[in-house]
């Protein structure tokens, strides 16, 4: 998996070179944002593979800000119009290159003219309505993103990008139900577990018990795990990637009837994402929790139950 | 070959584990130097990991264990830093357990919970609560058991005990309790398991690794006994109930073993005292196999012992009828377990005697019941085989003697007679010994013919011959000694009554006339005299009883003494059986009563000629006649002439001339009886001497023919101090000139050639000569006396 995203990253960066090289850019674009100081700054991981900071926004937020370009020093840049746009894109990775738009909002800037010199243009998107949270998976990605394009006839816009990041926070369930389930295998294992809720929040602790109401194998330890299911396209182009974001040993050794096993997991130290159902249409993120026996000769009892994970806000 | 292999195996693993250890431990203080606690933890968490492994035994592990355990004693202290650097202890709380694998991370968890509770940032119960239910995901015993050993020993100084720093609400003990019992129910819980997991043919194995860890789940209830809040009542009710809960269920002998035995050893005594019951009724629940006897032996023990400490405890013991308690226990016990072995029940009914003779001294109906209890156990099962079971048997029968230094009580036991019986002779014999000693160390008399029959029905074994097996292993040095002990016992037997020491003595002859030919010379003696003693007190109270019916009379007693004398003539030890004739031939002369010493004297010259036949042997007996005759002084003058008659006869007919010399001399005495004014004879006593004189010159030709020198002058100088003896007392058929001439002769004697020199004679010779000199220098009426004689003493010495 890591592998695969690498060499995507090394390919692209090689091509942002060629683009360069031919076409020397006649001007520079900064993009910032009118809060940009008092904002609070996250990594994002860009497709370079490398980290930057961007601001953090959330739905319904004002993004505004200032858009100036300044021609490269005795240059003129010649234009048919400059404008802004907001996207929130979905990519697909199966379909690289090709953004799906489920946002996307235009500010004209400017109409067709010169620039001789240094000039700002303000802009603001109002109560922007932002519903998904900017997401990287594994093969898909949901990204936001201000762009702002100086059109030019046949000797190409220039095109500047500034991405920004998207967290929505969810209040606490008014129902939060906890998991309670028996399991087992006919006369040879029954296990009855309880998880203390089924909605998470990304620093919550996971507090349960396994009580053991019949043992008949030798049981060697037992994990929990949480599994992150990450289902993109729909129907027969249906792909499901499931990855294993956390290991965590709950027993060790073979316990008898009657035993009961506590569970503490503290979420905090695995890099989760909230809960994301069926996004656009495009791809669903879900969050699993499972319970892993495994016996002396190595075989693995398993029982998988989905819980949700949403993000609270930080009260800090 | 294969076992071999294991352990060299075991210690590879050993040694892997603990270079591994010990690298992540560099790593581990390398960031506690540079206060790196992302490192710290990191490599903790992988030291710890050494642990996980479950290729060593159970001894090996401890090895590694205790490596792990002095790193994180390193590690708390950086801890303890890092939370005054303003790292949150809870955060610390929360962090550890970020570690993946369960292990390492219940350790650094307890490591930190341990600061945790120091820093009283929150209830140390919480903390200790929290700490010992997450231990429950290690379910692996010999992991499970030292992960939980560890949390007990670094939280044993931090329990919310009264007193302690860490003390919390009103229930502060209880939470501490809560706590150690539950670590202490887990623990056992795995060390128990331990014995159900892996194949059966491992089964010894595991035992005997069982063994080696069970000191750390009895730890907990050392640390129990620690806590100072737990008073009786919370004793009473809650921590044993619980305990012995835990030992009942666990259903594991091993187990319940050890923790009873725990049980016992770690809670003071008064507890035990106040919480017999408790503890008792859990031992019949235990299973068969668990060695109840020896538990409840300690138990006894202890309690013994704390009666003995004190006398101001003893009322607790009678307020909580300790005795009854535990008497009942054992009796269910032993219902209980049919199969228990015999000395089983004889260890269990020891203790309880030693309990209840340090307890209840004064009550021997206590001590008869277990008696009584023990022989019914024993009864129908024919005399015992098992030596350890006998051997316990003695302890169990000595334990009253030596409490109460007095048989008479045990004599007062009924059931004491019935239990000799299942014992074998070896055994009865040793018992009887222990019970002899007992009397002769503590110089108990026993005072009644009834006494002295249950006594001689207990030490039948030394008695007489139990069965007829032939003593193939008879060895003489243990018989004499035996018996010799059994004659200093009838020397102890005495009462003040003459009525009833008469019984005590036929009740005492009947047994050892029934005793055997063996016994006969050492037990007749005694008797013999301690009879005599009787017939001296008779005859000092004589004035007041004499001449009535009493049975109690010396006549009565002699005619005893006679048939018992008689008795040896089947040894024979006619030697032995004279000298005892003479004994009573003169205590019958200090009574008057001459019929009777005439006959004991007839007895004793039958015997002389009928008997004792070896010269040597004839020349003691005629002496001690003569001895004995001489001081006789009830005689009339015929029977004093056929007695003494008798007796130069006897000695004129010795065999060797040297002894006829002497013999005859000594008889010269019969004939002068000091202060019996009739009875001095001086014509005879000089015939006798001058008859003497005769067979030392005949001894002295016969030496001088035989062997070509003359023999010593000994016999003139023996002659010449009898002369001066009855010269002094006042003989007049004793001359000067007699005696002037002895020494003549003597000194002539001395200075012949053919001589034998003899210093012993010479020496003799110049005493004798010093003590005529010494009597002529005294002066006065005895000088004058001896002055006419003459010698010269410078020349002879």
């Amino acid at each position: 998996l890591n592998c695969w995203s690498e060499s995507f990253g090394i390919c692209f960066y090689a091509l942002q070179n060629y683009i360069i090289g031919a076409f020397k850019p006649a001007c520079n674009i900064s993009i910032t944002f009118s809060d940009g100081k008092t904002r609070k700054q996250v990594p994002l991981k860009k497709e370079n593979g490398q980290t930057a900071m961007v601001p953090l926004f959330q739905s319904q937020e004002n993004i505004a800000g200032k858009i100036s370009i300044e021609p490269v020093q005795g240059k003129k840049v010649e234009h048919n119009g400059i404008k802004v746009e907001l996207l929130g894109q979905i990519e697909m990775y199966f379909d690289r290159g090709n953004f799906y738009d489920f946002t996307s909002l235009v500010r004209e800037l400017d109409v067709p003219g010169e620039i001789y010199e240094r000039k700002t243009y303000p802009f603001e998107f109002s109560t922007v309505e932002m519903p998904y949270e900017t997401y990287n998976g594994v093969n898909v990605r949901l990204r936001y993103v201000l762009k702002v394009t100086i059109s030019r006839g046949y000797a190409g816009s220039i095109v500047e990008y500034q991405d920004f990041m998207v967290r929505n926070y969810t209040p606490p369930p008014s129902i939060n139900t906890s998991i309670k389930m028996e399991v087992g295998i006919e006369d040879c294992l029954h296990i009855e577990f309880e998880y203390n809720k089924s909605k998470y929040h990304l620093k919550d602790v996971i507090i349960g018990k396994i009580y053991f109401l019949l043992v008949r194998i030798k049981i060697k330890n037992m994990d929990l795990e949480i599994r992150r299911r990450e289902s993109t396209g729909s129907g027969a182009n249906t792909h499901v990637e499931t990855e294993t974001l956390a290991k965590f040993e709950l027993m060790d050794g073979a316990p008898v009837r009657g035993e009961s096993i506590p569970i503490r997991l503290f979420l905090s130290p695995y890099e989760l994402t909230p809960t994301h159902r069926n996004i656009n249409n495009k791809f669903s993120v879900k969050y699993y929790l499972n319970l892993v026996l495994v016996d002396e000769e190595d075989r693995r009892y398993f029982k998988q139950q989905e819980v949700t994970i949403y993000r609270l806000a930080d009260t800090s | 070959m294969m076992i071999s292999e294991g352990i060299e195996d075991e210690d590879k693993w050993l040694t892997a584990g603990i270079a591994g250890l010990q690298q992540n431990a560099f790593y581990m203080h390398r960031a506690l130097d540079t206060n790196n606690l992302k490192d710290a933890l990191k490599y903790s968490a992988q030291m710890l990991s050494e642990l996980r492994t479950s290729r060593l035994s159970p001894h090996k592990y401890y090895e590694l264990y205790m490596r792990a355990f002095d790193e994180l004693r390193k590690l708390e202290m950086f801890f303890r830093e890092e939370t005054k650097r303003g790292c949150s202890t809870i955060e610390l709380y929360e962090l550890v357990q970020h570690a993946g694998n369960i292990l390492p991370r219940l350790y650094l968890l307890c490591t930190v919970g341990s600061v945790y509770i120091k820093s009283k940032e929150a209830p140390a119960k919480d903390v200790l609560k929290d700490l010992v239910e997450m231990c429950r995901g290690i379910q692996h015993p010999v992991r499970g058991l030292f992960l939980r050993s560890y949390l007990s020993q670094v939280t044993k100084d931090k329990l919310p005990d009264i007193g302690s720093e860490y003390e919390g609400d009103a229930d502060t003990v209880m939470d501490a309790l809560e706590f150690v019992l539950q670590n202490f129910t887990e623990m056992n819980k795995l060390w128990v398991r331990m014995q159900h997991q892996g194949p059966a043919r491992e089964k010894e194995k595991r035992e005997k690794e069982r063994n080696e860890l069970r000191d750390l789940v009895g730890k907990n209830l050392h640390v129990l006994s620690q806590i100072e809040g737990v008073d009786l009542e919370m004793y009473r009710d809650t921590v044993l109930p619980r305990v012995l809960e835990q030992v009942v269920n666990c259903k594991d002998e091993l187990a319940q073993y050890y923790l009873m035995d725990c049980i016992i050893q770690v809670f003071p005594d008064e507890y035990h005292l106040q919480t017999l019951e408790i503890l008792l009724s859990a031992c019949p629940q235990l299973q068969p196999a668990v060695d109840i006897k020896t538990v409840l032996s300690r138990l006894m023990e202890r309690l013994s012992n704390y009666a003995a400490s004190s006398a101001e405890v003893l009322p607790e013991f009678f307020h909580v009828e300790a005795f009854a308690k535990l008497s009942n226990a054992i009796g269910q016990v032993i219902e209980a377990q049919v199969d228990m072995p015999i000395v089983g029940a004889v260890t269990l009914y020891s203790s309880l005697l030693t309990f209840s003779l340090h307890v209840h001294p004064d009550r021997l109906d206590y001590v008869d019941q277990i008696l009584g209890a023990c022989v019914g156990k024993l009864s129908g099962k024919g005399k015992l085989e098992d030596s350890k079971a006998t051997k316990q048997i003695v302890t169990l029968l000595s334990a009253p003697l030596e409490k109460y230094n007095d048989i008479e009580t045990a004599l007062k036991l009924s059931n004491y007679p019935r239990f000799m019986e299942y014992l074998d002779d070896g055994t009865n014999k040793v018992m009887a010994n222990v019970i002899i000693q007992s009397i002769l160390k503590n110089k108990t008399c026993i005072s009644t013919a009834d006494k002295v029959e249950a006594l001689f029905e207990l030490i039948k074994g030394l008695i007489k011959d139990l069965d007829e097996n032939l003593d193939d292993e008879f060895d003489e040095e243990d018989f004499n000694e035996e018996q010799s002990s059994v004659a200093r016992l009838i020397q102890m037997l005495y009462n003040v009554d003459p009525e009833e020491m008469l019984k005590i003595i036929c009740t005492v002859k009947k047994h050892i006339l029934a005793g055997g030919t063996k016994r006969l010379p050492f037990t007749v003696p005694p008797l013999i005299f301690n009879s005599l003693k009787l017939v001296r007190n008779l005859q000092g109270q004589d004035e007041s009883v004499s001449g009535d019916e009493s049975s109690a009379n010396p006549k009565k007693i002699f005619q005893l003494l006679n048939q018992t004398i008689e008795a040896l003539s089947t040894v024979p030890a006619s030697e032995l059986a004279l000298r005892l004739y003479l004994q009573c031939a003169e205590a019958a002369n200090d009574c008057d009563l001459e019929p009777v010493a005439y006959e004991f004297f007839t007895q004793a010259y039958i015997l002389y000629e009928e008997e004792i036949s070896d010269s040597k042997a004839q020349i003691t007996a005629i002496h001690l006649i003569i001895g004995t005759l001489q001081r006789m002084h009830i005689f009339g003058v015929e029977n004093r002439d056929t007695l003494t008659h008798k007796a130069t006869g006897y000695s004129a007919k010795l065999l060797k001339k040297p002894d006829q010399c002497r013999a005859v001399y000594a008889c010269s005495h019969l004939f002068w009886v000091e202060d019996h004014e009739n009875n001095k004879d001086g014509e005879r006593v000089l015939f006798c001497l001058k008859r003497a004189l005769r067979i030392a010159n005949a001894a002295q030709q016969m030496a001088n023919a035989t062997r070509g020198s003359s023999g010593s002058v000994m016999l003139f100088i023996e002659i010449l101090n009898k002369y001066l003896y009855f010269f002094e007392k006042g003989n007049s058929h004793i001359t000067l000139d007699s005696i002037q001439g002895l020494i003549e002769l003597i000194t002539t004697e001395m200075q012949s050639e053919t001589v034998t020199p003899d210093p012993t004679a010479d020496a003799f010779f110049a005493s004798t000569l010093r003590y005529i000199q010494f009597q002529k220098d005294k002066g006065g009426a005895v000088a004058e006396k001896y002055e006419p004689i003459k010698f010269l003493v410078s020349i002879t010495s």
